[in-house]
């Protein structure tokens, strides 16, 4: 709280001049007014600095779910190898972890970590600075709330049982309306903008922005509060869970991918044109993926989504395309920046997840992969893989500017990148290729026995194990490092305090507006 | 693309189209909730599960069954069967030619132009329609399973895993309630090296007392409580049991068809 009220200062000191000059008409509407509009000739450091306490609130708690994730999707990987291993607590098993689990990296770290990121690169883009950050601080609080609830509720036997809509109204109704304050507020940052022409990134990060609020209201709505009848609900739920884990990481991820590459690189993105082609396509043809081929439902909705699915290779070529000139040439000589490290294996997750994406929807293909562990393979590239690697180089990246601190153990970057690295390869490579064995073992029901196939799988399933292992190892060290980047600045801030208070009275010109302002009433 | 509002408008015409599709049109068409009727009958399909069956349903919720199993056969097409009815006055001959030929998994041309045999040697036989595919040779379901089967689950539990067997026909494969209950107690006591976990949380163990509990598990061999003590299920595991059993879709339909079992004649 502290925190919050010194920025606060420190903004009311900036718009001392303003509020001078519009003497005759102070009153407190004005002010708040005058307070959202952005001065001239703002420094990226200014801009940073402007952002340091929602990022801090928005990045802290996605640290602390994403490490409670890796626990809880550790704990229910040993239960395949111990199936008694915690069997009697009722809240820890396998159907209530794994779920858990998922939605804590999902809503825990992906979303809150995502908006984050937005919030800044629009500040950036559009050269203001944020505003009225109490708002965002509060949203990031009620979204860790909500976050905290929802997973309690999967945990006592409270989950909707819908696949990544888990989360009750003690958990739905906070996330969504703390997201629709972040979203508010980007968009206010994006509508103050000052540099009139859009950087391809900005597309994609409003177009997230945009996404959510309307697919998870339709999902809530229609399978939660009012359910409708009978397998429109599994229709429902995959259109919403393809548009959130393909759609909106996309976006938010390719939108930062698209600012820090060439920032990175040197080289301007290769080009607005192919980027603003698979932006387009990309929304047109990825919203509508999601129907497994072989689902008890009308053919046609299977098909559509087959279809749409073809036509991602699109998409992904013209992202492919636009990567690689962008970064080409300039691989080694960033090699050492760990961020640039992270958003190039992001992006190369995300281009191989959805390969796998258009193979588990092509009919001929998920007759063997339906069912089997290719699809949390899938699923785990895109989340962790991509979407979570792209925000640990973004947040290595933007968080010591924004505080204005260096991170305390800034080597642990480098060990956290390897050990994601190693540990996205272990979870994901045996995964599918256990998958696929499993599914030819599946086509040959008089030779291979259910069980037996079960058995096949728990090698594979070991080596995933050790995987989530090193995961969670590295996910400790970005916690580590947030956590003592907290108390740093907290630390510098007590010594500011401290020695304001000590310091002999000095006219700051926040006081001396104040005084203005009584003068002019008098 | 020079402003946000192109932006918006993009996102909504995308994001709209899918909504409309995948969204609004099932809604419209799935949604409404209509019996449809058993092929060859008059009877509707489906019917409501008993109050306990979806009170069991939500115990099936609650500790994520669907997380490992799934509630969707699948089939991979249909093929016809030539069934013997009767044999007529030369048994032997009919029999004879009914051992050179094979009589499983055919075309419909193949199996009329086999039926047309068999009468001309003065026997009879019938065709019979049965779902093929890998799920349906496991004896995972006689059929694929369809959107009427779901009619009435809410939450509607497809799942998308199959760490464990399919579930859509539980009810059919394991009819005993004394099985599914000692399976959700002890998996590994009726199926030998299953993966799945105990769910002892759902019962409790006592001392017998004057006279032994009319609802105690009777367990396989090796498995039982020690002696003088019982296993009895708790409500939510006696629900979660007829939820189970009440796992049926046996029932023919236009969109899913297959033949009844015909009396078979065995020479």
């Amino acid at each position: 709280m502290s925190a919050n009220e010194t920025s606060g200062s420190g903004e009311l000191s900036s718009f001392g001049g303003a509020s001078s000059l519009s003497r005759s008409a102070v009153i407190p509407a004005r002010r708040l007014v005058n307070s959202l509009v952005p001065p001239d000739n703002i420094s990226p450091a200014e801009i940073d600095h402007s952002c340091c306490v929602p990022m801090l609130a928005l990045f802290g708690g996605a640290a602390f779910w994403l490490v409670v994730c890796s626990v809880l999707g550790l704990v229910a990987s040993i239960k395949f190898h111990a199936p008694d291993f915690l069997a009697n607590c009722v809240w820890l098993t396998y159907g209530r972890l794994q779920p858990a689990a998922d939605d804590a990296l999902l809503y825990g770290f992906c979303l809150p970590a995502g908006l984050g990121v937005a919030l800044w690169l629009l500040a950036r883009l559009s050269q203001t600075t944020l505003r009225g950050i109490v708002v965002p601080i509060a949203a990031a609080n009620l979204w860790h709330l909500g976050v905290f609830v929802g997973l309690a509720a999967i945990l006592i036997g409270d989950g909707t049982g819908f696949a990544w809509l888990e989360f009750p109204r003690g958990g739905s109704v906070p996330i969504f309306f703390a997201y629709l304050m972040l979203a508010l507020w980007a968009t206010m940052i994006f509508a103050g903008r000052r540099e009139r022409a859009m950087y391809p990134s900005q597309w994609f990060l409003l177009a997230a922005l945009f996404w959510f609020p309307w697919i998870y209201s339709t999902a809530n709505l229609f399978l939660v509060a009012w359910p409708v009848r009978g397998v429109a609900q599994a229709v429902i739920g995959w259109w919403f869970a393809g548009n959130l884990l393909v759609v909106w990481t996309g976006l938010i991820g390719l939108g930062a991918a698209f600012y820090f590459l060439p920032k990175f690189t040197g080289r301007p993105l290769q080009s607005h044109y192919l980027a603003l082609f698979g932006f387009w396509t990309f929304i047109l043809f990825a919203t509508w993926c999601g129907i497994p081929p072989g689902a008890p439902v009308p053919v046609w909705m299977p098909t559509l989504s087959a279809v749409a699915a073809a036509w991602l290779l699109v998409p992904l070529l013209a992202i492919f395309l636009v990567v690689w000139q962008t970064v080409r040439g300039s691989i080694m000589p960033n090699w050492n920046n760990t961020s640039f490290c992270f958003i190039g294996a992001g992006v190369d997750s995300f281009l191989l997840s959805g390969l796998m994406l258009m193979a588990m929807a092509c009919p001929q293909i998920s007759r063997v992969t339906d069912f089997t562990w290719f699809g949390p393979a899938e699923t785990q590239l895109r989340l962790y893989g991509f979407f979570a690697m792209t925000m640990f180089g973004a947040i290595y990246h933007l968080l010591p500017r924004v505080v204005g601190l260096e991170f305390p153990f800034p080597k642990l970057a480098r060990a956290h990148f390897w050990l994601s690295l190693a540990g996205v390869a272990l979870l994901v490579v045996p995964l599918a290729i256990g998958g696929v064995v499993q599914g030819l073992k599946w086509q040959n029901p008089n030779a291979i026995a259910f069980a037996d196939t079960t058995k096949a799988m728990l090698p594979f399933l070991r080596v995933s194990t050790t995987g989530l292992l090193l995961m969670l190892l590295g996910n400790l060290l970005l916690f580590v490092n947030i956590m003592g980047l907290t108390l740093r600045w907290k630390l510098a801030l007590l010594k500011q305090f401290t020695a304001f208070v000590k310091s002999p009275l000095a006219e700051t010109s926040a006081g001396a507006s104040l005084r203005d302002e009584k003068e002019a009433q008098a | 693309m020079k402003n946000g509002f192109l932006v918006f408008l993009a996102s909504l015409i995308a994001l709209g189209g899918s909504w409309c599709g995948f969204v609004l049109a099932p809604v419209l068409q799935l949604g409404g909730g209509k019996q449809t009727t058993i092929l060859n009958s008059s009877g509707l399909y489906p019917v409501d599960r008993p109050g306990m069956a979806n009170q069991g349903l939500q115990v099936y919720r609650a500790n994520g069954c669907a997380a490992c199993h799934t509630e969707q056969v699948q089939q991979s097409g249909v093929a016809c069967d030539v069934v013997l009815t009767g044999a007529g006055k030369n048994p032997e001959v009919v029999t004879n030619l009914i051992s050179s030929l094979k009589l499983n998994g055919l075309d419909k041309d193949l199996a009329d132009a086999l039926v047309d045999k068999i009468t001309a040697a003065g026997g009879k036989a019938e065709i019979r329609i049965v779902a093929t595919g890998p799920d349906i040779d496991r004896g995972w379901g006689r059929r694929h399973s369809v959107a009427e089967d779901f009619l009435y689950d809410d939450p509607v539990q497809l799942g998308n895993l199959r760490i464990g067997p399919d579930l859509a026909d539980v009810g059919m494969r394991q009819p005993d309630a004394n099985w599914q209950l000692v399976h959700l107690y002890a998996p590994q006591s009726e199926v030998k090296g299953s993966a799945m976990p105990p769910f002892r949380y759902l019962f409790r163990v006592k001392k017998i007392g004057s006279a032994p509990s009319p609802d105690a598990l009777a367990f396989p061999k090796d498995f039982g409580p020690p002696a003088g003590y019982e296993v009895v299920p708790a409500p939510q595991a006696q629900e979660l049991a007829v939820y189970l059993l009440s796992l049926h879709a046996d029932v023919p339909l236009h969109n899913a068809p297959f033949s009844q079992s015909a009396a078979v004649f065995k020479p």
